[in-house]
């Protein structure tokens, strides 16, 4: 088992739960991304039979293995799907230089509405300048129930999120999250290297809880002004992405309370209220005097 | 002179075209500007309405559609999708 000092911590899980993306700059160090950066050149990266244990996947010796054993992101695997899960499929994504077209914006796979979820882990083993086409991530888009590429049409929002990082940074998606490879405008090829994992265990209370009451936030005032800077699960839970139409906005904190209730397994959690009031169906008779 | 069509598209924070515009798309007909996936963080313009300040004509509005019995609490597709054109002369 990971030390527990890995594991994410409960505000960690609720902004995984919030935008689906969790980010770590500059978490490899730099003799393992220049080693994976040469395995990529060489074309020695080799992938794994689908539904593999990840613990059968990158024996030793493998910088990929090197890299999925760290201790920190080991860590992060066994918080949001458990010690050993699936190795799904991994892809080194390759954007040659001066590509003069981007991916259209999708979701991988196919339309998935299950609660339980799988990750992907998106590795940059190189510095990746704005211009080199980093991936663009869009935050918060996990929930969304579309096909695909249906939703190639949408080419910018507000609050996107174009990877531009220092080599060895890693980000963790939820596999709903819409992304898309962006244009390369520099005379190098842009290496990622992603890998998805599927749970092998019920996604319940995996990271470390020690924090978890303390952080939760009670019952809270709504519209609670000054206390709108709060940092905890709920406030981080409630918070808008800034492409969210005011509407389906409000829905997708719905989807989060949803979300973090089957993970943390506590029923009766809410954010300010959302689900409490649509809840409360009373059929006790008033008794008359 | 022949002219070709430019398409905007808006994706706005509500149904009403002077609502703030949150996602956006263009395509040019006439070749003199290529957009694409995640090419800008700026929209064109900050409302619907803007854009016809400036000349652009409104297409297509998007319906008021009630949600499917089940699906009032899913999320999918931008609901306010607002299509624009304009018609640019060529050389």
């Amino acid at each position: 088992m990971v030390d527990k000092q890995y594991l994410l911590n409960s505000k960690q899980m609720a902004e995984f739960v919030a935008r689906g993306v969790l980010l770590f700059e500059e978490l490899v160090p730099d003799e393992l991304n220049r080693e994976i950066v040469a395995a990529f050149d060489a074309g020695t990266v080799v992938s794994q039979p689908a539904g593999t244990p990840l613990s059968r996947c990158y024996p030793d010796p493998s910088p990929i293995g090197t890299l999925l054993r760290m201790p920190e992101i080991h860590g992060v695997i066994s918080s949001l799907v458990g010690p050993d899960p699936m190795f799904d499929h991994h892809a080194v994504h390759t954007r040659q230089p001066n590509t003069g077209s981007a991916q259209g914006l999708h979701g991988d796979s196919i339309i998935d509405t299950r609660t339980h979820f799988d990750i992907q882990l998106m590795y940059f083993p190189h510095d990746v300048p704005l211009e080199m086409g980093g991936t663009l991530l869009l935050p918060g888009s996990h929930f969304r129930r579309v096909n695909e590429m249906d939703v190639a049409r949408y080419q910018n929002f507000l609050g996107q999120m174009p990877m531009v990082c220092k080599a060895g940074s890693l980000v963790v998606v939820h596999h709903g999250i819409w992304h898309a490879g962006r244009e390369n405008k520099t005379d190098q090829i842009r290496y990622m290297f992603k890998v998805r994992l599927n749970p092998t265990v019920r996604q319940l209370r995996l990271w470390n809880t020690d924090d978890l009451n303390e952080t939760s936030g009670g019952n809270q005032t709504i519209y609670g002004g000054s206390e709108k800077n709060r940092d905890d699960v709920q406030s981080i839970l409630g918070k808008q992405e800034p492409w969210f139409e005011a509407a389906d906005g409000r829905l997708e904190i719905v989807n989060r309370i949803k979300l973090w209730r089957f993970l943390t397994g506590d029923v009766n959690f809410d954010v300010h209220y959302w689900l409490t009031r649509l809840e409360n169906m009373p059929e006790n008779l008033l008794e008359v005097a | 002179m022949p002219s070709r069509q430019k398409v905007m598209i808006l994706y706005l924070a509500h149904s009403a075209l002077d609502a703030p515009v949150k996602g956006w798309t263009v395509y040019d007909g006439t070749g003199k500007e290529h957009h694409t996936t995640g090419d800008s963080s700026e929209p064109p313009y900050t409302t619907g309405l803007e854009a016809l300040l400036d000349g652009w004509r409104v297409i297509q509005f998007p319906q008021l559609i009630p949600p499917y019995p089940d699906t009032e609490y899913t999320t999918s597709f931008q609901k306010n999708e607002f299509i624009f054109e304009k018609l640019e002369e060529i050389d």
